[in-house]
């Protein structure tokens, strides 16, 4: 038998039972939508949260105190020495290192004339928008200072200078932060929200004030920024020297951006799988719906299986038939899954734009190719007894 | 009606024929509880090319049994079977479906036709299996039709064919592969008078041609018009009797 005419005696069967293959097929067509659409939502967060981690560049590798030894945060044992600013400039020497930020994060409240905002203040460097990738929109950055203290110079971010100034222009004008004064010098290009923390709704100061601000021994953390010429590897293992000399032992972290990103992507990646495996149970259901279908189909067709078997057809040629069947059903079920996901997918683009979910082509394809070995597996049992039957005792059944 | 005209050929012509169909001690027992149903019973039997036999005998006696073991539906417990000289007990289930395929042709009294096919498809069906062209099928096919007189009603499912005409398009079914030996069981058993003789007029114009026939039927009439006429008792071939010359 050719392959098109078996295509076409099964579609002309299904064809004829129209109502029962649409019922058959509703199963596996909700089961592959759900699969398609839960994969689609994992893929879309997950590539929405590594494009905004990634935005900060590949290059960057960044320094904690304490050893993270356990896997649990470093930074509480009480002979961990912390990170200085002399470690950061001593980095800034380092061969291949293009910028270096001394970060000291911390929360406090921005005074302008009768006018008071919370916000996130940062205690950075000069190479800080290099490093970060954050542009300027008005006025400077914090100037590059040597060793002597830093001038007290702030810069705030786009949403600060909304609401404390409120049109006026900030720059030149004296705010107070904690108790300190600060001149504002400039004002950060406005940058939305990364993972509900709003970059903003904050200011930029010099590190070594924010340590006195904060009343800090160490930094939080320093980042160093690396020259595309080497590579993540050879700049840990350069850092690391350094530090263990400074330091005379390790009690500091590297994290590269790399393993930030591995560790996030294939996290995120395994929860997308997680998703998809959920909706496979409804794919479940849908193949045992084509198992009752094919096996009633066997019961009722069993006189046309003797006969076909009476006009020459092998066992080999009647399993083929019924698998194609059950196939053909579940692949039909499976388009029909991925052309709902598609409309979906399309009404959630045009109504919530911001909605993460994006179609992942192999992961559609993995979908429909599932939907068709369910049908396989699903049709096994059934095409085995129709081929297995007796033609005499099926031709006897009326 | 194109079929009815059997005054051709001569059967002098085809006495010398070699045996097409070779039965040798065959039995077929089925074990019913304590009790063994002997359906053939040591029965013996050949048949020659272009032979036209009627099997005849009571209910239960084991005719639809031996045309199984005619057409390589069902195997023998005992005996040997030779189907053109060629032993067939030791076949496997894919070998002999496909002596089935170029060999033997089947009517059943309910015609058996595939309820979502039209007519020329469920004339075609033996040709797909056998994997034919579909060139070579469709002129076959239309070929077929037209002897049958059923071109007219090629595309019409079976629900919406006659009795007659469903028989004849089982019929176009059975002979579409040029099958040596056509086994007919009770082929006008469903039918009224009149359709019945065309069936039978059908099948005899057949057997002029060339093919073995062997009718199973209940109607003493149409065993009569046989050359070769066997009467089954008790899984027993009781009589066989041959005519000279078909007489009406
Ligand atoms: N599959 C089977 N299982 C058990 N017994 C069977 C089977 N097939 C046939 N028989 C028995 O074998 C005997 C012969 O049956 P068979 O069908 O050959 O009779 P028949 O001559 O064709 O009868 P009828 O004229 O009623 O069609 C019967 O007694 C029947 O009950
Ligand atoms: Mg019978």
């Amino acid at each position: 038998m050719k392959a098109p005419d078996l295509l076409k005696m099964v579609t002309r069967t299904i064809n004829f039972g129209r109502t029962r293959a649409v019922l058959t097929s509703l199963g596996i067509t909700i089961g592959i939508a759900a699969v398609a659409l839960l994969t689609s939502i994992g893929e879309g967060v997950r590539s929405y949260v590594m494009d905004e981690f990634s935005q900060f560049g590949a290059r960057i590798i960044a320094i904690n105190p304490g050893k993270n030894v356990t896997g649990g945060m470093g930074g509480i044992l009480s002979t961990v020495r912390p990170l200085s600013l002399q470690d950061a400039e001593a980095l800034r020497q380092a061969p291949y290192v293009e910028y270096v930020v001394p970060v000291v994060q911390g929360a406090g409240a921005i005074e302008y004339k009768q006018r008071t905002r919370n916000v996130d203040i940062f205690g950075v460097s000069a190479d800080m928008p290099a490093a970060w990738r954050f542009a300027v929109a008005q006025g400077r950055f914090l100037p590059r200072n040597n060793d002597a203290r830093s001038s007290p110079y702030a810069v705030i971010g786009h949403k600060v200078k909304q609401e404390l100034f409120q049109g006026e222009s900030p720059l030149g004008q004296l705010i107070r932060i904690g108790g300190m004064r600060f001149r504002v010098i400039g004002v950060i290009e406005p940058k939305g929200d990364m993972l509900g923390f709003d970059l903003d709704d904050t200011a930029y100061i010099p590190a070594d004030l924010a340590l006195d601000l904060f009343n800090r021994e160490g930094l939080m953390e320093v980042d160093v920024i690396f020259s595309p010429a080497t590579d993540s590897t050879y700049m840990s293992a350069l850092i690391k020297k350094m530090l263990i000399q400074r330091h005379g032992r390790e009690d500091f972290t590297l994290i590269t951006q790399d393993q930030m990103l591995t560790s996030l992507n294939s996290i995120l990646s395994v929860l997308t799988l997680a998703v998809g495996l959920l909706g496979s149970i409804s794919l479940l259901v849908g193949g045992v719906g084509i198992l009752t279908t094919m096996t009633t189909s066997v019961r009722e067709r069993t006189s046309e299986i003797g006969l076909l078997r009476a006009l020459g057809a092998t066992r080999a040629q009647v399993l083929s038939l019924f698998l194609a069947e059950a196939v053909t059903l579940s692949t039909i079920g499976g388009v029909c899954g991925l052309l709902l996901m598609g409309v979906v997918t399309a009404l959630a683009f045009l109504f919530a734009p911001e909605f993460p979910i994006r179609p992942h082509v192999p992961f559609l394809l993995i979908a429909l190719l599932l939907s068709s070995l369910i049908g396989l597996i699903a049709g096994v049992v059934p095409a085995l007894q129709a081929s297995r039957l007796n033609p005499i005792d099926a031709l006897r059944t009326e | 009606m194109s079929v009815a005209n059997r005054s051709s050929s001569s059967p002098s012509q085809l006495k010398s024929a070699e045996p097409v169909v070779a039965l040798h001690e065959i039995n077929r027992h089925f074990q019913l509880g304590e009790q063994t149903v002997k359906a053939l019973d040591a029965v013996s039997l050949e048949l020659l090319a272009g032979d036209y036999v009627s099997v005849m005998g009571p209910s239960g006696s084991g005719k639809s049994t031996l045309l199984n073991i005619l057409g390589l539906l069902d195997r023998p417990d005992a005996g040997a079977y030779l189907l053109n000289g060629a032993p067939t007990q030791d076949l496997s289930e894919e070998k002999r479906a496909r002596l089935r395929q170029q060999n033997i042709g089947f009517v059943f009294q309910s015609y058996h036709l595939i309820p979502r096919m039209s007519a020329r498809e469920n004339i075609e069906l033996p040709l797909i299996l056998a994997g034919t062209a579909p060139k070579e099928r469709a002129r076959m096919v239309s070929e077929m039709l037209e002897r049958l007189g059923l071109t007219a009603r090629a595309s019409h499912l079976p629900n919406q064919l006659s009795g007659g005409q469903r028989q004849r398009v089982a019929i176009g079914r059975a002979i579409i592969m040029k099958p040596k030996l056509l086994l007919a069981d009770e082929p006008t058993g469903n039918l009224d008078t009149q359709s019945g003789a065309d069936v039978v007029t059908l099948l005899e114009e057949l057997n002029t041609q060339g093919i073995t026939l062997v009718v199973v039927t209940h109607d003493v009439e149409l065993g009569k018009r046989a050359r070769r006429q066997l009467r089954m008792v008790d899984g027993r071939i009781q009589s066989d009797l041959r005519q000279s010359d078909v007489s009406d």
